[in-house]
């Protein structure tokens, strides 16, 4: 199970790559293994703004569904258009297909999200 | 023999007409002298131009292509495929019942009030309750009317904080989809290693109790076993305020032997289409009516059946009703049909039903557990889950198995379903099947595990001789086609 | 001694000895003594199937047989005639004995018709996607509210008071669940009042609803009431519309409805008192992954072969459970291949002729029933095959004077609308004939 270095990772599986005030989020290697074939993903609007643990998304499987909650309070900026077509892509590669762009609106949530080690720690006891 | 691979639009050819119509007997008039042009359609309407032979051949060739109850052994867990009887059928196309308005006046349907009278006071004894609704169409129907009910009842105590459903890890997924939809938030109980409710963690769930509006239970359980804390889980539930609806998917297993309303349910449903014998037809029309404790009587949804004397009647005069539910009265084709089976099993026989339906499930399980993995050793009732087939190293996964069952000319069990097991393979024979179809079911089973130890390629290839094999859901998924574009 | 049970006696022994127990009894032991069922059902014994059939047959002889008498009811259910072999497929076993298509293998009868089916829904409202089926018309309605009311996360539905007033009752018993709010707009001269309508559209609607031809039996202005509803980034219009208008009337899909449902009943499905029936739903494809219910779609198998399997089930509560659409899980299954066959036996004439001898012995109905001044035509719009007359006698006086003549009438109005008190809905399908037209006019003289 691929779990990149210098992300932030939430317990519901998700990625964050910050730059400045910015994040890119996706879904991580562990989670699009557990969903299998993905054929479906929902991206929210640009310009929404959402507080952290709101569903901004949601991806399907042919035999799943989950639905992708905000790691932080944040504004989307954008959306990767490229999903509607090619939801399999985050079967590809899981880092290098984000879901979504988004303006972090409080930096210092960051800090309660896990580090690659924690979240290393923590699919090992899902497992 | 050629396969036939055609869509009705493939052999639409124009000109052709599969119905006619008497001469029109009124004065011919040009319809834009009734309704003016801008409503009406000037393009030909976009459906096939086939005769009536071309008809009947098509869905004759389509026919071919299912399996149905009456070829082979069906053993769906949870759904109870057993036998369709034919006199049903006959009954329910009976001019008097078939060829009647819903809407005609009280003296011109005093028959099918006498069957719905009938058939609410039968399920009451059955149910072990007061009152029932027939309108509610299907059991994920009868569930979302139950919940109502429920909620229904403590709004009118002005008891408004109860927000949760509190539904096993081992329900359908119609339990929590229903909580939701009826406004709860449906929150799990574990079951414990043995397969049932786990009291002690429910008492956590139920905590001081006040936001509890009630508790959905299917039993036997999904993984058809009996609940046996049932009294013990009743009076938590009661204590707290709660109430109890009773999922009655698997009522097969109890007829005659236990009964909800004796288990503390306040309201519960039938599935007509498994317990009472009417048929799945592909998905439905099903039927789900819903019966109640007098506490709830007085919000059920209107009409019901009463009697006056001789004179049946259609009871309105509920103010406090959830309100109607359902068109007209429910599925009364299917309770018909339903009404026949009960008229024909009688008491004796419906108790003969859960018995022999009780003693297959156990009998087919016997001969199964030497090659597939039984995570919970018990007594069954009318179904038993397994978890794939023995052996840690085999490649083999219950998808195989089920894939392969096809080869052998039966219907594959319920599969990865409760989700609380893993490779679930979850199967009800019921009791229309004789001990020489359980039998050989049980010797193709036997086989395909020998072939997992041994060929297991001709698993992971299977099926071999289907029409289809493994159509690809992924691609229908990512790239949906859900209509013929020519 | 039970026809439908196949184990001897001797089979049961041995299945025990197999299971090492000593009797059926000790099957049920984990059953409780204080939950345990311990009498006889208080119902009869077993019968034969002659016994059983003589008991039904009789009661059946209850009822008034629409086989008997001429029918001119129909107030959302209609006596359109079902060609015989629509039941000749239905009977066929393999079709109704086969239960929902988990297994695509061994069910690509059933899959093929759904998408069949879902095809000619698709081309009859003028829509992108339907699904496999839903319980009934009025269901149907329900579905489609909440589902847009998912959709645009708003609380408000606004329907129109010309909708069958049952359906109306059935989205308020579904909205009042999901604390939804259900503003009914008023009618003027027998249609929705579009400027009223217009009044009442706001940010927070997140649908408005119509059905056309409305409960009245008039065409209402789909197109317009789209434009209203539109106004409002959006806000759905869900359109309920009678199946057989759609031989001459123009597709509600192409006038700007965003959902179209509708009972199907008159497509091929007995009256049978009320159901089963069948619903319909089709929409935009921007709703597909939102829709209720099964869907099928085409795919190819491993050997590359067209075929058919239920798709997008993550939107069904077997996957998504408390966070489906819908906690729906059959469909009508045996009636949506009665619709379809239906639909494919009329086919393009055919369905366009039902609809045309429907109106104009509609047309002729109103101008022979109306001819005296005895009974007067209550409201002046195009309609297609149902209308409104009053007159002074008491619409129960006139279903039973009509009885006596073997004529089942039309539906009182005045139950569910008091301002039309003594207003008669009479229903003309094409089974009915000038005689038959005829005689109802004449006995209506006569009262």
């Amino acid at each position: 199970m691929n779990v990149l270095k210098n992300l932030y990772y939430t317990e519901d599986h998700e990625w964050l790559k910050v730059n400045g005030n910015e994040a890119y989020v996706g879904i991580t290697d562990f989670a699009q293994e557990q969903l299998g074939d993905i054929v479906y993903v929902e991206l929210p609007e640009v310009d929404d703004e959402l507080d952290k643990d709101d569903v901004f998304s949601a991806i399907e499987s042919v035999k799943a569904a989950s639905d992708i909650y905000m790691p932080v309070d944040g504004k989307i900026l954008e959306v990767n258009e490229e999903l509607l077509d090619a939801p399999e892509l985050i079967n590809t590669d899981a880092y290098e297909n984000w879901i979504v762009k988004i303006e972090l609106t409080d930096e210092a949530q960051l800090e309660e999200l896990l580090t690659s080690e924690e979240y290393e720690e923590f699919i090992a006891e899902e497992e | 023999m050629a396969e036939y691979d055609k869509l009705i639009f493939e052999i639409s050819k124009p000109g052709k007409q599969g119905y006619r119509l008497p001469p029109l007997d009124v004065e011919d008039i040009d319809i834009e002298k009734f309704i003016p042009e801008e409503f009406l359609n000037k393009e030909d309407l976009n459906l096939p131009e086939v005769s009536e032979f071309d008809v009947i051949r098509h869905y004759t060739n389509l026919s071919d292509k299912n399996h149905g109850l009456d070829a082979g052994f069906y053993p769906l867990g949870s759904c109870t495929m057993k036998y369709n009887p034919k006199i049903n059928e006959d009954m329910a196309r009976l001019s008097g019942f078939a060829n009647v308005h819903p809407l005609q006046s009280e003296d011109c349907i005093q028959g099918s009030l006498q069957l719905m009278y009938e058939l609410d006071k039968a399920l009451c004894e059955i149910a072990g309750m007061d009152k029932m609704s027939l309108q509610p169409a299907a059991g994920a129907h009868g569930e979302l009317t139950g919940l109502m009910l429920i909620r229904a009842y403590h709004e009118k105590r002005g008891d408004t904080k109860r927000t949760k459903i509190i539904v096993p890890d081992s329900a359908h997924g119609t339990n929590p989809a229903t909580a939701s939809m009826a406004g709860y938030k449906a929150v799990e109980v574990k079951s414990t290693e043995k397969g049932l409710v786990d009291v002690e963690s429910l008492k956590k769930v139920i905590g001081d109790g006040d936001d509890i509006a009630g508790l959905m239970l299917t039993n036997p359980n999904t993984l058809g076993l009996f609940e046996k804390d049932i009294a013990e889980i009743a009076r938590l539930v009661h204590d707290a305020g709660g109430l109890l609806y009773y999922d009655g998917a698997n009522a097969n297993a109890i007829l005659g032997h236990a009964r909800p309303g004796d288990m503390g349910f306040d309201v519960v449903h039938f599935n007509i289409h498994k317990t009472f014998s009417t048929p799945h037809g592909g998905g439905g029309p099903g039927s789900g009516p819903v019966g109640v404790k007098k506490i709830l009587e007085e919000f059920l949804p209107t009409p019901t059946v009463e009697k006056d004397g001789n004179r049946y009647f259609l009871d309105y005069d509920y103010p406090n009703s959830i309100g109607k539910v359902k068109d007209y009265y429910g599925h009364f084709g299917i309770l018909v049909r339903a009404y026949t089976y009960i008229l024909t099993m009688g008491r004796d026989g419906l108790k003969k039903v859960s018995e022999t339906a009780v003693l297959n499930a156990n009998y087919l399980l016997s001969q199964l557990k030497d090659d597939y993995y039984l995570p919970i050793d018990s007594l069954y009732k009318h179904e038993f889950v397994l978890g794939g087939l023995k052996g840690e190293l085999l490649e083999a996964t219950t998808l195989d198995v089920a894939k392969r069952l096809l080869d052998f000319g039966f219907h594959p069990p319920t599969v990865y379903f409760p989700l609380i097991i893993r490779e679930a393979l979850m199967i009800e024979p019921t009791e229309t099947e004789s001990k020489a179809t359980l039998d050989e079911f049980a010797d193709a089973m036997k086989q395909i595990a020998e072939e997992a130890r041994t060929n297991v390629k001709m698993l992971k290839e299977a099926p071999h001789d289907t029409i289809v094999r493994r159509p690809d859901e992924v691609k229908a998924a990512r790239n949906p086609v859900l209509k013929y574009e020519g | 001694m039970f026809p439908y049970i196949g184990n001897t006696p001797d089979d049961e022994q041995k299945m025990l000895e197999a299971i090492g127990l000593d009797s059926i009894d000790e099957l049920f032991d984990d059953i409780p003594k204080e939950v345990a069922f311990n009498r006889d059902f208080n119902l009869d014994l077993s019968k034969s199937e002659l016994e059983v059939r003589a008991y039904l047959t009789e009661m059946a002889n209850k009822n008034c047989s629409l086989d008997d008498l001429t029918c001119f009811l129909g107030a959302g259910a209609y006596d359109h005639y079902i060609p015989s072999i629509v039941n000749h497929i239905i009977s066929r076993s393999e079709f109704y004995t086969s239960y929902t298509p988990y297994q695509p293998e061994i069910s690509q009868g059933t899959l093929q018709y759904l998408f069949e089916y879902q095809t000619l829904i698709c081309n009859l409202t003028g829509m992108d996607v339907s699904n496999a089926s839903l319980y009934d018309g009025g269901t149907a309605i329900a579905e489609a509210a909440l589902m847009a009311a998912a959709v645009t996360r708003k609380k408000e539905i606004i329907i129109s008071k010309t909708v069958r007033p049952e359906s109306r009752e059935i989205l308020k018993t579904y909205a009042h669940i999901q604390d939804l709010r259900v503003i009914e707009v008023d009618m003027k001269d027998g249609v929705t009042d579009l400027e009223k309508l217009d009044s009442l559209v706001n940010d927070d609607t997140a649908t408005v609803i119509i059905q056309s031809p409305n409960f009245f039996g008039i065409i209402e202005d789909i197109e317009e009431t789209a434009k209203i509803t539109h106004k409002v980034k959006k806000t759905a219009l869900i359109t309920s519309v009678d199946p057989i208008s759609l031989g001459i009337l123009k597709r509600p899909g192409d006038l700007g409805a965003d959902i179209v449902v509708g009972e199907g009943q008159s497509m091929g499905i007995p009256l049978s008192f009320g159901g089963p029936y069948l619903g319909f739903i089709a929409t935009s494809k921007d709703y597909m992954r939102k829709l209720p219910g099964r869907i099928v779609g085409q795919t190819e198998d491993l050997d590359g072969k067209r075929s058919f399997v239920l798709t997008l089930t993550a939107r069904e509560q077997h996957i998504r459970r408390e966070k489906a659409t819908s906690n729906i899980c059959s469909n009508q299954g045996l009636n949506t291949l009665a619709a379809t066959v239906y639909m494919v036996t009329l086919g393009k004439e055919g369905l366009r002729e039902v609809a045309l001898q429907s109106t104009k012995k509609a047309h002729y109905a109103l101008e022979k029933l109306t001819e005296s001044g005895k009974y007067k035509k209550v409201f002046d719009k195009p309609f297609f095959k149902e209308f409104v007359v009053t007159s002074d006698t008491s619409p129960d006086k006139i279903t039973s004077e009509l009885r006596n003549e073997n004529i089942i009438g039309g539906y009182d109005l005045g139950k569910d609308y008091p301002q039309y008190e003594n207003a008669v809905l009479y229903a003309v399908t094409e089974k009915r004939t000038k005689a038959e037209i005829d005689k109802l006019s004449s006995v209506l003289e006569g009262i």
